[in-house]
C-alpha cells in the first residue's frame, strides 16, 4: 500500500530545508506588496500564511511559486541535483519545476482546471506533460486519483463544468498531486466551499500530506483551517510578516498587536 | 526527563492599552522517569499556563524548559514538532479534530505520523478504545458528536496510543464515571511503570493521592507572592 511505502521515508529526519526564502520583496510602484520575507520550509511541513485581504499573502505566494517576479530576494529550492535559486532559473527550467516537483492549487478551481477537458483528461494531462504516453496506464492513474479524492470513477469522462464546486476543487487537487510533487502551493483551497465539503477536503489534505510526505504552503484567512492543517503559521499585515511560529503558539499566545486582534475577532460557533 | 528552571511569563495585551501582566516568575520543577508530579493551586494560579509552556503553545519570557534534552524556550518550531511527535504527549481537556474523521483514525493518527503502518496503528487504537469502553459501533464515527466523557476518553486514547517518554495530563479524569476513571488511572500507572515522566493537573484528590509522587503548588511561582 502507498501509506506503508511512504512511512519508511517518514522516519528519515531531513537534514536540509526544502525551500529557503530570504529577503523577498515585491512593490507595486510605491505600494508594498510584500517586504523582506524570510523563512525555511522543511520536508513534510505545512506552513500557513494568514492575514486580511490586501495584507500581501497572495502576492507572497505568487512570488514564491514563480507566477510573479519579486524585486529582490531569493527562493532556494532543494532540487534533485542540489539547492537552486528558482528566481535565477531559466523559464524552461522553472516551467519544468512547476510540472514536476511543484504544484499550485488555485482558490477558484476554474483557474487550475481545463474546463473543456474531461475529469480523466485533466488528471492525465499533467502526467503526459512529464512524459507519460501509455493511454492505459494514464487512465489507470487518473482513475486511482479520482478515487483518492472521492470522485466516483463513473464521472471520469464528464467535464468539470458538470461538477459541483467541491468536486471541482478535489479534481484540481488530484490533477496537481498525480505527478507526486514535493511542494504544493495553495491559495485559499477551502474558500468558497460549504463547511461540510471543507471538512472533507481538510481530512483529504491531511492524509495526503502524511502519506506522501508533502510540504505545503497554504494561504488562507480562515484560522480554523490553519489550526487543523498547518504546523507553522506566518501572520501578514500590510506586506510585512508581523509574527511567525508554531501554529498553536501563534493562535494561543499571540505576541503582536495585530495577531491578538485577529485571534480575538474570531466568532465562536 | 522534564527540567524547568527559573521560568517566567507575562502577557502583553496590545489591544487593551498595552497592559503587561506578569503571571509567573522563578518557576522550578524537575520530573524524573517514572515520576508523576501534580500541579496544584487555586484556579487562576497558573497551572494551565505552566503546562502550556511545557507543551510549547505558550511562549516563556525567560528561563528554560528541557524535555528530553530539547529546550522549548529556545527550540525552533520544527524541533518542537519532532518532540511532540516522538517524546511529549498531551491529553488536553478539549478534543480538537477535523470533522468527519472516524474516531479510530483520530486515535491512530499519532502513530501514523511516526510512520507506523495503517493496519497496526488502527489495531492499537482499537485496543485502547475497547479498554476505555468506547462502544465499537462508535469507532467509525467522528467523535465531534460524542458526549463529554466519551470525547475525553478519545483524547486519552490519543495520548496513550504511543508510549511517550513524557506526558502532560490536564484533568484526565474530570468527566468520567467510576469504572472509566479506574481504567484511566490504571493507564497512568502503567505509563509510570514503563518510565514516563508525567506532569498532571488533577482536581480529583484521591486520584492525585494514588498517582502522584509530589505536589507542586504553582502559587509559589506567582510574581510578588513568592516573598
Amino acid at each position: 500500500m502507498q501509506a506503508t511505502e511512504m512511512s519508511i521515508f517518514a522516519k528519515v529526519k531531513p537534514q536540509a530545508p526544502l525551500l529557503s526564502v530570504k529577503g523577498l520583496s515585491k512593490r507595486y510602484g510605491t505600494r508594498i506588496g510584500c517586504t523582506d520575507v524570510a523563512f525555511d520550509l522543511w520536508p513534510g511541513e505545512v506552513l500557513g500564511i494568514v492575514g486580511e485581504s490586501g495584507s500581501g499573502k497572495s502576492t507572497l505566494l505568487s512570488c514564491l511559486a514563480g507566477h510573479l517576479a519579486p524585486d529582490t530576494g531569493e527562493v532556494v529550492f532543494a532540487t534533485a541535483s542540489g539547492p537552486r535559486d528558482t528566481l535565477r532559473m531559466t523559464e524552461p527550467e522553472r516551467r519544468r519545476l512547476a510540472r514536476t516537483d511543484w504544484a499550485f492549487v488555485h482558490q477558484n478551481p476554474r483557474d487550475g482546471l481545463r474546463m473543456g477537458v474531461t475529469a480523466g483528461g485533466n488528471v492525465g494531462e499533467r502526467l503526459m506533460a512529464v512524459g507519460a504516453r501509455n493511454y492505459g496506464s494514464i487512465r489507470d492513474a487518473a482513475t486511482d486519483w479520482l478515487g483518492r479524492v472521492e470522485i466516483d470513477a463513473s464521472r471520469i469522462d464528464d467535464r468539470p463544468s458538470a461538477f459541483s464546486g467541491g468536486m471541482q476543487q478535489r479534481l484540481q487537487i488530484a490533477r496537481n498531486l498525480v505527478t507526486g510533487p514535493r511542494l504544493v502551493f495553495m491559495d485559499e483551497p477551502t474558500g468558497g466551499l460549504d463547511v461540510s465539503v471543507q471538512a472533507r477536503l481538510l481530512d483529504l489534505l491531511r492524509g495526503l500530506v502524511r502519506e506522501m510526505g508533502l510540504s505545503a504552503i497554504i494561504v488562507t484567512h480562515d484560522l480554523a483551517v490553519v489550526r487543523l492543517l498547518a504546523d507553522r503559521l506566518m501572520v501578514m499585515k500590510s506586506g510585512h510578516v508581523v509574527e511567525q511560529g508554531l501554529t498553536d503558539q501563534v493562535l494561543d499566545d499571540p505576541q503582536h498587536a495585530y495577531t491578538q486582534l485577529l485571534v480575538s475577532s474570531v466568532l465562536q460557533v | 526527563m522534564i527540567e524547568i528552571e527559573n521560568l517566567s511569563k507575562s502577557f502583553t495585551l496590545h489591544n487593551q492599552g498595552g497592559a503587561v501582566i506578569p503571571v509567573m516568575q522563578g518557576a522550578q520543577l524537575s520530573v524524573g522517569r517514572g515520576e508523576c508530579v501534580a500541579l496544584v493551586g487555586a484556579s487562576g494560579a497558573g497551572k494551565s499556563t505552566l503546562m502550556r509552556m511545557v507543551w510549547g503553545n505558550y511562549l516563556a519570557a525567560s528561563g528554560s524548559i528541557r524535555v528530553g534534552g530539547v529546550d522549548l524556550v529556545t527550540a525552533a518550531p520544527r524541533d518542537i514538532l519532532a518532540l511532540r511527535r516522538e517524546t511529549l504527549g498531551y491529553v488536553s481537556q478539549f478534543l480538537r479534530v477535523v470533522p468527519r474523521v472516524p474516531t479510530v483514525d483520530v486515535v491512530a493518527e499519532p502513530l501514523l505520523t511516526l510512520g507506523t503502518p495503517l493496519a497496526e496503528a488502527r489495531a492499537r487504537a482499537e485496543t485502547l478504545l475497547a479498554r476505555l469502553n468506547i462502544p465499537r459501533r462508535l469507532w467509525s464515527l467522528s467523535p465531534t458528536t460524542f458526549s463529554g466523557g466519551e470525547q475525553q476518553r478519545v483524547n486519552i486514547a490519543r495520548g496513550f496510543v504511543h508510549p511517550y517518554p513524557a506526558l502532560l495530563l490536564d484533568e484526565p479524569t474530570a468527566s468520567l464515571d467510576a469504572a472509566n476513571r479506574e481504567v484511566v488511572l490504571t493507564l497512568i500507572e502503567e505509563a509510570k511503570s514503563r518510565g514516563a515522566a508525567i506532569i498532571g493537573i488533577f482536581h480529583d484528590e484521591s486520584a492525585r493521592a494514588r498517582l502522584c509522587d509530589r505536589l507542586v503548588d504553582v502559587t509559589g511561582f506567582t510574581p510578588g507572592a513568592a516573598a
